[in-house]
């Protein structure tokens, strides 16, 4: 398609779309500074690593989101249910495989999460295709509630409201455990992560990406100038329940269990208020939502256990009034600010 | 302008919060003459009744029998898990690796203890379950101690009451998970080796239940009495639908665990309830100079909250890590705590009680209440003992 028209000789315009495109994907300086500071995170703060390990997979569920309403405009309330579609797939994996050795491995268990998560996101597309945002909505929380339904009714297999008990993954590349520390789980995790997310990026900043903001933007005027509307949200949704179905795998193993809560509807919902948080369409939105979210509940849980939702309630509604766009809104702002004032007038 | 100041005040804000929350990534320096006690129980979410009730008899274990043990301090840490697993698993890890508490103790639900097990296996640091009921738990964890009851415990003695006053047919009513399976399991054992029949066990899920149609099912049944079990703080909303259904008016009697008629929501459950029969190890009325004082001490540093069954989980764990200090002359170390709470006894609010040195459970009294009005009140009044009864074999 695209090939055709360079492999021959490439217009002006081609070329000139190229440098947009390449300029687009290389990688600048708070980026590498961000990922630079998470590895590192594993040697200044070796007392949080469970916490953190969290924050990474929080992360990876927003991240999974934000493909979805960030680049493609769909409004989901359901990305739970994918999570906990992958958290019990690998934890099943983990349990029934220990001892025969290729199953409880804990990268096999992420593909078996990833595609079992996938193959019900498939399925559940062509629903989500119906309908505008509200019903999108509906849709997609109607999935997440009849999965919660069956996790808690199919007690033979998911252990039911007592969850999913002795899920003992293999080690790490068969080298690495899981231990008490949290030391394999946070490297584990924040490396699953990282692929994902490069992935995610390359994939945003190709053509394909760009069609899905097109699409975001305009589905009628996307679809007239020859884009397969339908094709490329089926294809986004899918993957972002690849993504979601992993990072619930990841949850299962580096906890070792799964329960109804990995599918509970507050799951979906605080994920994207992460996403909202630290604001959609970035990539990073979600990412940073998490840490900051996470960590305000760490620290205002331990001052006040019993109210620290209200002040995390409190800044939230807060962030939306006077910051719209999240926090990477509030960042691109001051950032355009101080470039329009470097600009002679 | 105006504005814009209120956006450089936001980043400020979010600036100095981010600053404050250095402190808290940092563990903080541990002082050798503490001993530090770390709780992780739901004080929010739907089990936060649970957790303020533990965390409350903790408190007030601790204002009645000072702060220091055996020369060393102690310090109550509690956390809240928000009645998630995870949240329980990693608060475990943290209290031991960050805080090195030498004892964890509170778990309002059974998946939340059973996530901490291996936690407290590989730490070597008793974890006393304070809340949790199915049986199974504590054989999961060589380091688990009881200090809450277990549903066939409480079940058990309901069935042989039953049998023993002319209750023929029953129909069972439970939630479906852990302790209600045990509890239906534990009557309906018991009730038919005594001569009764169980017509039939309805279970409704533990998540948003809707009873109407589990309730019609069990009066169509007309068996003479329906044995209900829901976890606290669930007993509100079944008792009124029970109310609505008009068993009472069939001709069938209601009974129960003490679960159903907890004292936390008792008074709000209106008069429909006076008459129920349940068996439970804990009555805010039970008769005992003990619990006078208990009740009076705990309404009134609780803003006239009454204490439930949870709250004495609460105080008798903490009186368990006490008495385990003591016989250690402040030793720490786990295995020799884990030991100085094996067969631990001593009389608490509930009556006589005492931890199995083989199982780790608790031995205890279950008492026969009924639902009676006393000073304008409702309370579970106690009629019968079964002394002694042991919590899992």
């Amino acid at each position: 398609m695209t090939d055709q028209t360079h492999s021959t000789k490439p217009s002006p315009e081609a070329v000139a779309a190229r440098a947009v495109l390449l300029g687009r994907a290389r990688w600048g300086l708070p980026e590498i500074a961000f990922w630079a500071i998470a590895f590192g995170a594993f040697f200044f703060m070796p007392t949080k690593l469970s916490l953190l390990s969290e924050i990474a997979i929080l992360g990876l569920l927003a991240l999974s989101i934000d493909l979805v309403l960030g680049y493609a405009g769909i409004v989901t309330l359901g990305q739970g249910a994918f999570f906990g579609i992958g958290a019990y797939a690998a934890g099943l994996a983990a349990k029934y495989g220990a001892g025969a050795a290729p199953w409880s491995d804990p990268l096999l268990g992420l593909l078996i999460a990833g595609a079992a998560a996938g193959l019900i996101g498939l399925l559940t597309s062509f629903l989500v295709l119906r309908g505008s945002d509200l019903t999108r909505l509906m849709v997609t929380l109607g999935v997440a509630l009849i999965v919660d339904e069956l996790v808690n009714q199919m007690k033979w297999l998911t252990g039911g409201s007592d969850g999913l008990q002795g899920v003992l993954p293999a080690p790490v590349l068969g080298v690495w455990d899981f231990d008490l520390y949290g030391k394999t789980a946070y490297l584990y995790a924040l490396g699953v992560l990282f692929v994902l997310f490069v992935i995610a990026r390359a994939i945003v900043k190709s053509p394909f990406g760009l069609s899905l903001q097109a699409i975001k933007g305009n589905p009628l005027r996307a679809r007239a100038i020859g884009m397969p509307v339908n094709g490329r949200l089926v294809a986004i949704y899918t993957l972002a329940s690849v993504y979601a179905g992993i990072a619930g795998g990841l949850a299962a193993q580096t906890t070792q269990f799964a329960s109804p809560d990995y599918v509970a509807f507050h799951r979906s919902a605080d994920a994207l208020l992460m996403l909202v948080f630290g604001g959609a369409g970035h990539l990073y939105g979600g990412l940073i939502g998490s840490i900051i979210f996470r960590a305000m509940q760490d620290y205002l849980g331990n001052i006040t256990p019993q109210y620290w939702q209200f002040w995390l309630g409190l800044t939230l509604v807060a962030l939306v009034l006077f910051v719209r766009g999240g926090i990477l809104g509030l960042f691109a702002k001051m950032r355009d600010r101080v470039l329009r004032k470097g600009e002679p007038a | 302008m105006f504005r814009r100041q209120i956006l450089k005040g936001m980043a400020g804000a979010t600036a100095s919060l981010a600053l404050a929350s250095i402190p808290a990534f940092v563990a903080p320096a541990f002082a050798q003459e503490t001993v530090k006690v770390g709780l992780i129980l739901p004080m929010t979410g739907p089990s936060a009744s649970t957790g303020r009730q533990i965390e409350a008899g903790a408190r007030l274990w601790m204002a009645q029998n000072g702060d220091t043990v055996a020369g060393k301090k102690i310090q109550l840490i509690i956390k809240d898990d928000t009645g998630a697993a995870d949240q329980s698993k990693r608060l475990a890890t943290e209290l031991v690796i960050n805080d090195k508490v030498a004892v964890i103790g509170g778990f309002g639900l059974t998946p939340l203890a059973l996530s901490v097990g291996p936690v407290a296996t590989q730490a070597k640091v008793p974890a006393v379950i304070m809340a949790a009921g199915t049986s199974t738990i504590v054989a999961t964890s060589p380091y688990f101690v009881r200090t809450s009851f277990t549903l066939p415990q409480n079940t058990a003695p309901m069935a042989q009451w039953s049998a023993a006053n002319n209750i023929k047919t029953v129909v069972t009513l439970v939630s479906d998970y852990g302790p209600g399976l045990d509890s239906e399991k534990a009557f309906k054992a018991e009730f038919e080796a005594k001569g009764g029949k169980v017509l039939e066990t309805l279970r409704a899920p533990l998540m948003n239940p809707e009873f109407a149609a589990f309730l019609q099912k069990a009066k169509d049944l007309k068996p003479d009495a329906l044995f209900l079990f829901v976890p606290s703080g669930q007993g509100a909303s079944l008792m009124k639908q029970v109310g609505e259904r008009e068993l009472a008016k069939a001709g069938i009697k209601i009974i129960g665990t003490g679960d159903v008629t907890d004292d936390d929501q008792l008074n709000g459950m209106g008069d429909a309830l006076i008459g129920m029969i349940t068996s439970h190890n804990y009555s805010a009325a039970h008769e005992s100079p003990e619990n006078k004082s208990y009740v009076s001490a705990f309404l009134k540093a609780n803003n006239n909250m009454r204490p439930n069954f949870m709250s004495v989980g609460g105080y008798d764990g903490m009186a368990l890590i006490y008495k385990a200090l003591e016989k250690t002359k402040g030793d720490t170390d786990g295995a020799k705590l884990l030991d100085a709470m094996k067969g631990a006894s001593w009389t608490s609010p509930r009556g006589p009680m005492s931890i199995d040195a083989t199982t780790r459970d608790i031995t205890q009294n279950v008492y026969i209440r009924e639902v009676k009005k006393v000073d304008g009140q409702l309370y579970n009044v106690e009629f019968a003992t079964i002394p002694n009864v042991k919590g899992s074999n």
